[in-house]
């Protein structure tokens, strides 16, 4: 009975309805576009910078994430790392063995992060086999090194080339090789390219005096949102006692700042938007009440409890609010499709400064269903608010005044 | 069988900052199955009088007891129940509800009952054919006529089965021939199933039918005639 005389109810003035409804679904509709843009943008950047280098959770051992050294690695463990490839959504355990050196070429010298890494890992983690511009990428142990393209040019070497490397390694020992220059790598992060130097792990292992040790375990996700659930799984069998666990959100807090900064602002502007529907939906019911109370006094003086009548009206207002979300939602669904599946490339020098940034230029919506929830959680508070006033005015009623209104 | 009692009702009111005294002192019985019209001038009380009876309003002192109880010591909420299952209401002007057909408008009252389907199915088919509008069972409020639309009025008072009907100047919109029509089906159901009516009037064609008329002048009882 409420369902079938609200909705009978809504369509007496169609014309009211339908500006209501389409209030709603102007408001739903743009507020999906924006923020599935601004998610979608923000999560890409977000991909981008855990897919290419850290990983989405890093294991180390407790201790390096403060104090950055090869004294603070720990032992490779084979089971360990087997136990967390098998947790859900991990595409990839990847481990690193880092420290810094002096890499040197004649009168030349600058330092650098040396990067061990498990070649054929690395590359199906990150595709750093693509980032190859000259000569070719590592294989195996081989006693070779890839060097970022400005840091090769700063030092003056080439493919083929032999660099220096001296450095400290574990426990105090020296650190100190010669390698052949394999490969040019040339990343969107002009840092990278500065400074940067890859080496097989092995081969890093040995610089540094360090058999068998590691600084991180990179873990790559499929859905770098889970992060966070994803190190709490890992915490909960590893002992904390020797070892550290930390999501991306943690190891990147300057860029979780920009992200919460970027959603304070968007979410004051879909707010500002709502709230100029949510006036306008109360306008509208306003109205409608004023228009129906001698209707309400004739209902409550017929025997109808005011609750039962509070009930009708407030499903009168969820329909006309779902109505303009079904329909937002319904008409963005395409275009969020369209573009989440083809993003829009930035050119020009906004492009250009994404890259410098490390980050794809392309604006990318994002389709989670959490974006259309989000929206229908806002319809619904602008309901559940503009409801009160027909609320307070039906528990008030008196009918024998109610029936005199015209 | 007494069905009303009013035991020295009075009821006063402020409108504008003046006290209007709508009824002083009234006592009245109505017994099941009167035919009474309540007639008098303007402001002489009659509708004030109506809403008392009705539950409507709370009178500034007596008491009216229907059925043994005394209405106005009822709760809120159990004085809406109690009007929903004992009362009818005809107004003025027809007030059904827009959105629903004859049926629905006559079906209505016995939702809030609770009532089965199947019952209310028979039963406002059954009130329908009684006021002469069988033919007109899907016909919103808008599709028929101020005669009509009065009938399902009626209709619709009765399909709580309840004690009484109050009707408020029933005939004041309609023509003579929808007002002759009206009457003789009330008083077909008066006749024939015993159902109390009482209604508030000007229309001396009401008058004439009614078997018992109580003229009020000035909220207090000049007269009190039964034919």
């Amino acid at each position: 009975m409420i369902l079938k005389n609200a909705w009978r109810n809504i369509w007496r003035n169609k014309r009211r309805t339908l500006i209501t409804a389409s209030s709603v679904f102007f408001a739903v509709f743009f507020a999906l576009l924006m923020r599935s843009v601004q998610l979608g943008t923000l999560y890409k950047m977000v991909d981008d910078t855990v897919d290419a280098y850290s990983g989405a959770v890093q294991v180390h051992a407790k201790g390096y994430w403060d104090e950055k050294t090869v004294n603070n690695s720990f032992l490779r463990d084979a089971l360990m790392e087997s136990k967390i490839f098998e947790l859900v959504n991990v595409r990839a355990v990847v481990p690193r063995f880092e420290s810094f050196a002096l890499a040197s070429s004649g009168p030349k010298t600058k330092g650098v992060m040396v990067i061990g890494i498990d070649p054929d890992v690395e590359n199906a983690f990150s595709g750093i086999a693509k980032r190859v511009r000259l000569g070719d990428y590592l294989t195996d142990n081989e006693q070779a090194v890839l060097l970022g393209a400005d840091l090769a040019d700063y030092l003056g070497l080439q493919i083929n080339d032999t660099v220096v490397l001296l450095g400290q390694g574990y426990q105090g020992v020296s650190a100190a090789g010669k390698y052949q220059i394999k490969g040019l790598v040339k990343f969107p992060n002009p840092k990278i390219n500065k400074a940067m130097l890859f080496i097989p792990i092995g081969q890093a292992q040995m610089l540094y005096g360090a058999e068998n040790r590691l600084t991180s375990l990179n873990i790559g996700l499929h859905n770098n949102l889970l992060s966070i659930h994803l190190s709490n799984k890992i915490k909960q069998n590893t002992n904390l006692e020797m070892y550290e666990i930390m999501p991306w959100e943690e190891m990147m807090v300057e860029f979780v700042q920009m992200i919460k900064t970027k959603n304070v602002s968007s979410t004051f502007m879909l707010a500002l938007l709502y709230i100029i529907v949510g006036f306008g939906v109360l306008g509208t019911i306003i109205m409608m009440v004023s228009e129906r109370m001698r209707e309400f006094g004739i209902l409550v003086a017929m025997g109808m409890k005011k609750r039962l009548l509070a009930l009708i009206v407030i499903m009168e207002t969820v329909l006309i609010g779902f109505l303009g979300l079904i329909a937002g939602a319904i008409s963005s669904l395409p275009i969020i499709w369209y573009y989440a599946h083809n993003p829009i490339r930035i050119e020009g020098e906004m492009g250009q400064m994404y890259e410098e940034f490390g980050v794809e230029p392309v604006i990318k919506f994002m389709m989670e269903p959490t974006v259309f929830f989000n929206q229908t959680y806002v319809v619904l508070l602008i309901v559940l608010v503009s409801v009160i006033y027909p609320i307070a005015k039906i528990a008030s009623i008196n009918p024998v005044k109610a029936m005199r209104m015209n | 069988m007494e069905v009303i009692a009013i035991n020295n009702v009075y009821k006063t009111y402020v409108e504008s900052e003046i006290e209007v005294k709508a009824v002083r002192g009234v006592s009245l019985r109505f017994q099941q199955g009167e035919f009474a019209a309540i007639v008098g001038p303007s402001g002489s009380g009659k509708t004030t009088l109506l809403n008392l009876l009705g539950g409507l309003d709370t009178p500034t002192a007596g008491e009216i007891t229907i059925g043994g109880t005394h209405i106005h010591q009822l709760k809120p909420s159990k004085l809406i129940d109690f009007r929903r299952d004992n009362i009818g209401f005809v107004f003025q002007s027809y007030n059904l509800i827009p959105v629903l057909t004859a049926k629905e408008n006559i079906e209505f009252i016995m939702q809030l009952q609770k009532r089965a389907k199947k019952e209310r199915d028979q039963r406002s088919l059954e009130l329908l054919e009684a006021v002469g509008l069988a033919d007109r069972v899907n016909a919103r409020p808008a599709k028929l006529s101020g005669g009509q639309q009065q009938r399902v009025a009626v209709a619709r008072a009765l399909a709580s089965k309840p004690k009484f009907i109050l009707a408020d100047e029933p005939t004041a919109n309609l023509d003579s021939v929808s007002t002759e029509k009206l009457l003789d089906i009330m008083e077909k159901l008066n006749r024939e199933e015993n159902i109390t009516f009482i209604f508030s009037t000007h229309d001396t064609r009401v008058m004439k039918k009614a078997r018992r008329v109580i003229t009020l002048e000035d909220g207090l009882v000049l007269s009190d005639v039964i034919k």
